[in-house]
């Protein structure tokens, strides 16, 4: 692969077809973790994990891999890799374990790795559809970290667990509605919109 | 535990699920098909529908794995793809079993069945009950009350967008930007709930 695909690549997943604010997909089983930057961090390095390996096992499957079956198939790999990341935080990290709860298992049922699987990896080949997914899950990733950050300071005064200066002091007064549900949806609708107009005058000004 | 009592814990843990816990409005579960299709209000109806019976006997069916099948077996690592698998054979079943028996629902509610295999309300549920370490009866309870709740909030969903035809929102808030803030609100008015019943 040249150069200026792997770029091409990059700039579609992580901007241009990003898969939070222009597909607007999986966003079901991870928002519930943004409340706090930490599990935000380890649920978007899971999802990294699965959706490239899981594109990375398709791929090389894609020519075994009857038409009509291919979902059924698809779960199961994904599934596979979900298993193992389970396991490994219940062994190694189990106070995080508990933290994600069944959040980890809904990577599973996760759209994007779905999405990227059947978009990409079942007609392409392994490096190009790894590359794809990686980028795809980074662009993931990195509109969550933006949102569970504004979350974490907002709501609670801290980043990663530390105090903030002045958010963690007496003259801020913490916005609890930002680590209840309705601040996660207020505030991806925000970053939603703020991406979105973005993107818009960007394409405005090329024509 | 006597029976009386299982059914009153299975009652107010229904009860719960609709309000206080949706899972829609406090989980983030079914996110994506309540985004996608929430923009009719004949089609809410009966993606939310088929979300109800496909929850509670999926649910029903998930523990009885996990208890009989899964635990005795020390497989209990292995409940995701065994969970997968439940839904989507359910899934297809019921898909083949309506399309026999009665044309007529098939066209109103065919169509949503292959959606519901990847819907992760059905798969959380499922694992909840794992988690929090219900009994059979109250199982039930819950899948029956975590699907009316997603029904509920898709069927409002739907109602409230056919209403934003005409207005004017900004280029880049509609569709999804003005469906997340709407859903936001709906959640801020449902922890008004809160404390109504107290427990799970």
């Amino acid at each position: 692969m040249t150069n200026r695909q792997i770029k091409q690549l990059a700039y579609e997943g992580l901007w241009k077809n990003n898969p939070i604010f222009v597909q607007v997909l999986g966003i079901c089983s991870t928002l519930a973790v943004t409340n706090l930057v930490l599990n935000t961090i380890v649920m978007c390095a899971a999802l990294v994990f699965t959706v490239s390996l899981s594109a990375l096992t398709v791929s090389i499957l894609r020519d075994f891999t009857p038409r009509n079956i291919r979902m059924m198939i698809e779960t199961l790999i994904i599934a596979f890799y979900v298993i193992i990341i389970d396991v490994i935080l219940k062994a190694y990290w189990p106070q995080m374990s508990e933290n994600l709860g069944p959040y980890v298992g809904l990577i599973i049922t996760n759209c994007i790795v779905m999405g990227r699987c059947e978009a990409c990896a079942i007609s392409n080949p392994p490096a190009r559809a790894m590359l794809d997914a990686i980028f795809n899950a980074l662009g993931y990733s990195f509109i969550l970290l933006i949102i569970a950050t504004f979350r974490e300071v907002l709501g609670m005064g801290t980043f990663l667990g530390f105090g903030v200066p002045y958010f963690s002091g007496q003259y801020w007064d913490k916005w609890t509605i930002m680590v209840m549900p309705p601040g996660a949806f207020f505030v991806l609708a925000i970053v939603v919109w703020t991406f979105r107009t973005v993107q818009m005058s960007q394409e405005d000004k090329k024509k | 535990m006597n029976l009386t009592s299982e059914f009153y814990h299975a009652l107010i843990v229904c009860i719960s699920a609709i309000f206080t816990q949706n899972i829609l409005l406090t989980y983030f579960l079914g996110l994506c098909p309540f985004i996608g299709s929430s923009r009719e209000i004949k089609s809410a109806i009966g993606l939310g529908a088929a979300v109800i019976f496909v929850m509670t006997c999926t649910c029903a069916l998930n523990w009885l794995v996990y208890h009989y099948v899964l635990v005795p077996f020390h497989l209990e690592f292995f409940r995701f793809i065994m969970f997968i698998i439940v839904i989507a054979a359910f899934v297809q079943f019921v898909e083949m079993a309506i399309d026999r028996l009665s044309p007529s629902l098939y066209q109103r509610l065919g169509v949503f069945l292959p959606l519901i295999t990847v819907n992760c309300a059905i798969l959380g549920a499922a694992l909840f009950m794992v988690i929090r370490d219900y009994g059979f009866i109250v199982t039930v309870g819950y899948g029956l009350g975590s699907g009316t709740g997603w029904f509920m909030a898709i069927v409002l969903m739907a109602n409230i967008r056919s209403r934003l035809h005409n207005d004017a929102i900004p280029k880049g808030l509609q569709g999804a930007g003005i469906t997340l803030i709407i859903v936001g609100i709906m959640a801020l008015a449902f922890i008004g709930f809160t404390g109504v019943l107290a427990g799970r």
